[in-house]
């Protein structure tokens, strides 16, 4: 019953890591940016929102109505100078300058806001309360609205890019932006929009992770950007159902290291990372198109 | 007509001189040999304060240049190779423990992180740009997470070094001076060495054009692969030195990715790819975080801005804005076109 647990327990954290793994996702599909600031801009997100509830007193939900605006508009103004400057030069300068600032992200929130944890919420119902299944297996609500908010954000994506008309813009940009800007695209407006787009779920990634566990300053690297890759790359890269399965299945491979020892919770994920990087280095959902 | 222009005898054959450098380069040595061998004096100077700090100066110097070479040469950035900085720590203490002395054990621990490197290589290599930065990134931390495990080398806490019983304080400082002077300078020859064969050519080729570099018949992934292993030996080194000068491993401390941010930073701030830039980069750094060092991270948030923006509008960073004045090389790496006729030319890419 334990690894029944394991695996479900598995499969709704997965939920979380696919929420996390979107935005980086839609980042480099769209722009060829592997935004390497993407797990400190969350740990922002989340900094933001306990700003917010601290000072204003709105409820915790709301706190998502002015982060995820505010981290998009925060994402349209980077792309449209930092990032898009640094594409302008090279890949290199690109990685380099998002390495750059994701360093003095993380070491700017140490400065200001010291090395202690902070939760959202601790005391919320929606973030308290479980229910159970059977005797021995215990689901937390929150887990269950964190799965079901990554199935809509993915779902939303995957709706908006295939069907609508500026979907089918973004696509076009991100295929041939060469094309795109002869048909009359401006490339530099759809990358800022497509870079709102995964700042806003960033946004949601940061804050359902400071509910679902503690924010601090270490958490954006150590913990969301390296699991957000090892969902993409399990997945599949430019695949946004195959980031869901990855994420499952690196929450069920940290589940179950946490079954065998507690302390093999992160190794078991990054091994099993390892492993599909071994075995099937396109990703368990392979688009082929690209790399 | 016709004839009057076939005859010019300049355009038909352009005469040309290619040497590897402008100016004689034996007063270039000459000045590097005395440089070394004053900073090898230094321990019989100055107080052990000042050698200490020269130390943490060669550690971030050696990854430097190192990371240059990966990042800077062969278009590789990798953001973990703090996972080397960690297992040449761990190797020197590994053979503390068994009784070898941590000097003896540092050169082992160099040949050990670039024999560790190609399994490494392996499966980060199917990984391009972006990816691979993040891949190497996740192998660092699962490195760290599995030497953890081991609580016979201190597990999560970490262990302090042994084998200095019955050495001098004093003697040891300058031992540890003199081993990190020594893998500096030999980080830096092999570099200067390495850029002037044939490997280096190909670096050098895709450096400036990985795709033409590719086309013309140039072994990019092999040349790829061994740089990956020299950073891997460097980047040991420079952990086996800085276990040596901590006198312990502690895993969050020698796996710690401002290891990485303090190479890459010092690189860009210097000049990425030539072996003058990580130089000039390392005394910035040192500057700056030696009058900032009472300022926590502050160092660090600095010199990632200033990184931002020299990345961003200055890319050949300070090392380029001597060179544009000047035209100088210290380390002759590249090669000089001389018209025989007064007036002379670079190739590009030189």
């Amino acid at each position: 019953m334990a690894w029944v647990n394991a695996v479900i327990q598995g499969i709704l954290t997965g939920g979380l890591y696919a929420l996390f793994a979107c935005g980086l996702s839609l980042m480099f599909g769209v722009m060829k940016v592997v935004n390497l600031a993407h797990g400190d801009l969350a740990v922002v997100a989340g900094y933001i929102a306990i700003g917010i509830i601290f000072v204003t007193h709105v409820p915790v939900l709301w706190s998502f109505l002015i982060v995820v605006p505010v981290m998009a508009a925060l994402g349209y103004a980077l792309q449209r100078t930092v990032i898009q400057t640094a594409l302008n030069r090279s890949v290199l300068t690109t990685l380099i300058v998002m390495f750059g600032l994701s360093q003095v992200i993380e070491n700017g929130l140490l400065q200001f806001f010291s090395a202690n944890t902070r939760g959202i919420g601790a005391n919320l119902a929606l973030v308290t309360e479980s229910f159970n299944l059977g005797s021995q297996i215990q689901i937390a609500w929150l887990l269950i609205v964190i799965f079901a908010a990554a199935v809509a954000v993915l779902g939303g994506l995957q709706y908006f890019l295939s069907r609508s008309q500026y979907g089918r813009l973004i696509r076009a940009v991100a295929d041939d932006t060469e094309a795109a800007r002869l048909s009359g695209a401006d490339h530099r407006h759809v990358f800022g929009i497509a870079a709102a787009i995964a700042f806003g779920t960033v946004a949601l990634g940061g804050i359902a992770y400071g509910m679902y566990s503690q924010l601090d300053p270490t958490a954006g690297t150590d913990t969301i950007l390296l699991f957000a890759f090892a969902a993409v790359v399990i997945g599949g890269l430019g695949s946004l159902w195959g980031t869901l399965l990855g994420g499952i299945v690196l929450g069920i491979a940290q589940q179950i290291g946490a079954q065998l020892n507690i302390s093999y919770e992160t190794l078991a994920g990054y091994l099993v990372f390892l492993a599909i990087l071994v075995i099937r280095p396109q990703g368990l959902i392979a688009t082929g198109t690209q790399s | 007509m016709t004839a009057a222009t076939a005859t010019t005898p300049a355009q038909s054959a352009p005469a040309v001189r290619v040497t590897r450098s402008q100016r004689n380069v034996a007063w270039t040595g000459a000045v590097a040999l005395i440089i070394v061998a004053v900073l090898g004096y230094l321990p019989y100077l100055v107080y052990s304060g000042t050698t200490t700090i020269l130390v943490q100066g060669f550690i971030v110097l050696t990854l430097a240049s190192m990371w240059n070479l990966l990042a800077g040469y062969a278009g590789l950035v990798s953001v973990g190779q703090q996972a080397f900085v960690g297992l040449g720590a761990y190797f020197v203490l590994i053979l503390a423990i068994h009784g070898i002395s941590p000097f003896a054990g540092l050169p082992v621990a160099a040949i050990g992180c670039g024999v560790v490197a190609l399994p490494l290589w392996w499966l980060v290599s199917r990984l391009r740009s972006g990816y691979f930065a993040i891949a190497t990134w996740v192998l660092a931390a699962t490195i760290m997470l599995i030497i953890e495990r081991f609580s016979s080398i201190g597990g999560g806490t970490g262990m302090p070094m042994p084998g200095f019983a019955g050495l001098a304080p004093t003697l040891l400082t300058a031992y540890t001076y003199w081993a990190a002077l020594a893998v500096t300078v030999l980080a830096l020859l092999g570099i200067y060495l390495i850029l002037r064969s044939r490997l280096g050519l190909v670096l050098t080729a895709i450096r400036d054009d990985e795709t033409a570099a590719r086309s013309s018949g140039a072994r990019t992934g092999l040349a790829r692969l061994l740089v990956f292993l020299i950073a891997g030996a460097g980047c040991g080194a420079a952990g086996a030195v800085l276990a040596i000068s901590q006198l312990q491993v502690q895993p969050s401390a020698v796996f710690s990715i401002s290891w990485t941010a303090e190479m890459a930073f010092a690189t860009i701030i210097g000049g990425i790819g030539t072996i003058e830039g990580p130089i000039i980069g390392t005394a910035v750094f040192m500057v700056l975080q030696q009058t900032l060092q009472s300022y926590n991270a502050w160092y660090l948030i600095i010199l990632g801005l200033v990184a931002i923006i020299i990345a961003l509008f200055a890319r050949r960073g300070l090392w380029g804005l001597v060179d544009d004045h000047l035209s100088v090389r210290l380390f002759p790496v590249g090669y000089w076109l001389h018209d025989i006729p007064p007036g002379t030319g670079q190739l590009p890419g030189s």
